[in-house]
């Protein structure tokens, strides 16, 4: 048997490919919904770390130091499996969406933060001088500029959040890795492994690519 | 006697264990060009960032315009006091037509269209009517701080306080920014101005006032200051300043 039989194999990758785009589909739904909820939590939380009264703000640290200590797989697992027995049943899908959001908010807001302290002192400042309630500070000027510093970090966070999609097979969500091996097992072949791992490649290399255009943007701008 | 429009009685200042303020009282009345002058460290920049309360004061009494400023009442006394930057701090994501229109959308509920012809008009006064669509960073230092004076202006604010605004600039563009500030000065708006321009201060202040560690040394007329400095700390200063 040639190598293109056992893991190049057409037939099998043509048989397949349905199964394996629908996993495709759940794969960016989850990824997509992981990011945009770790998006705005980390935003949240990274202005209540900074800007909240003392006992929010240890919560809000408390929160992220937390969430960026346990493995996402452990999270996962106890959302799943040990949450049902206080009664909170969730999908699998509900389960991974959840998981991958609370910890991308975390690191999210770790980013968020760094963005807006490197926003210079004096922006603050005529912002004030303008007399400027905070919100509007945040919204009109420090947010504007804080967000373009942080694109290629969170570019980078996105891609993670991503690839961490995988983890959800675990808890039987038919995401791209759970349909190839079960793709795998109904054709006695591992084709579809292989076609998945290309399609993750296919779709996160160029934005791992993006990430490094961005920071030479950022950087060639000098400030 | 005009009404003063600020008015400090015994302002304290430190951060941390530096006291950068003892005890200043000053008060200025409306339509006054207050300009404050004294070597580097005396906390003439920190006196006027107590007025608008950029730093928050530790002791004494600050009003302005009949408010006392302070703990929480912040806000009131900033949007009736303009403030021109060393660094210009112009925002660097818009342009220069927003920069100024911002604070009378944001502050005073202009609308956006009412709040840029009133900005267009204070670019033209100050001789950038063709940068108006540019951003800051397209700008050299002294079109920008230009654009700074026209931002605080927008505000209508009825003390302009200018914190060193030529000291960042390249020598050949000081003149540029110093005349605005002249034209201005004639125009009845109180300002305070914290400055090396000996020059500027001569021409245009009513009052000149010396400062050295964090205290008042000496004021008077620009007359008094510069041809008659009683005090040692003042004469060594001009002496230091001028000579060259």
């Amino acid at each position: 048997m040639s190598i293109f039989d056992t893991f190049l194999n057409w037939k099998v990758f043509v048989q397949t490919l349905p199964l394996l785009l629908s996993g495709l589909t759940t794969t960016l739904t989850l990824g997509v919904t992981a990011i945009i909820l770790g998006f705005v939590g980390g935003l949240a939380l990274a202005l209540v770390r900074l800007y909240a009264s003392p006992p929010f703000r240890q919560l809000s640290i408390a929160y992220i130091d937390v969430f960026r200590s346990i493995p996402i797989l452990v999270l996962l697992v106890v959302i799943y499996y040990a949450l049902p027995f206080v009664g909170l049943r969730l999908s699998p899908f509900g389960a991974a969406a959840s998981a991958l959001s609370l910890v991308s908010a975390a690191y999210s807001a770790e980013i968020f933060r760094a963005g807006i302290e490197a926003v210079p002192k004096g922006q603050f400042e005529a912002a004030y001088a303008l007399g400027l309630s905070p919100w509007r500070l945040m919204g009109d000027v420090v947010l504007p500029q804080a967000l373009k510093i942080v694109i290629p970090p969170i570019t980078s966070n996105s891609i993670n959040v991503m690839k961490d999609t995988a983890l959800a097979s675990v808890v039987a969500m038919p995401d791209l890795l759970k349909q190839a091996t079960q793709a795998q097992a109904l054709a006695a072949n591992p084709t579809p492994l292989i076609s998945a791992a290309f399609i993750y490649i296919l779709i996160l290399l160029p934005l791992v690519r993006l990430v490094g255009v961005f920071e030479k943007r950022l950087a060639g701008r000098g400030r | 006697m005009t009404q003063p429009i600020i008015q400090m009685k015994g302002v304290v200042k430190s951060f941390g264990c530096f006291q950068a303020l003892h005890g200043v009282d000053l008060s200025v009345t409306e339509g006054e060009i207050v300009v404050i002058i004294g070597p580097s460290g005396s906390g003439k920049s920190t006196l006027i960032r107590c007025i608008n309360q950029l730093e928050e004061h530790n002791g004494g009494d600050i009003v302005v315009d009949g408010i006392a400023v302070g703990k929480g009442r912040r806000r009131a006394a900033q949007a009736e006091v303009g403030m021109v930057f060393q660094s210009f701090n112009l925002f660097p994501h818009m342009t220069v037509l927003r920069n100024v229109a911002l604070g009378p959308v944001r502050v005073r509920n202009l609308s956006w269209a009412e709040a840029e012809t009133r900005a267009k008009r204070l670019l033209a006064r100050v001789g950038l009517e063709d940068h108006i669509a540019k951003y800051p960073g397209q700008l050299s230092g002294g079109q920008q701080q230009r654009v700074g004076i026209a931002r605080a202006l927008a505000m209508e604010p009825k003390v302009l306080l200018f914190d060193e605004p030529t000291s960042a600039l390249d020598p050949e563009m000081v003149g540029e920014v110093l005349d605005v500030m002249q034209q201005l000065a004639k125009t009845g708006v109180t300002m305070v101005v914290v400055t090396h321009e000996m020059g500027f201060a001569r021409k245009v202040a009513d009052r000149v006032v010396f400062m050295d560690g964090g205290r008042i040394v000496e004021e008077g007329r620009p007359d008094e200051i510069f041809n008659a400095p009683r005090d040692p700390r003042l004469r060594s200063f001009l002496q230091a300043v001028l000579s060259h």
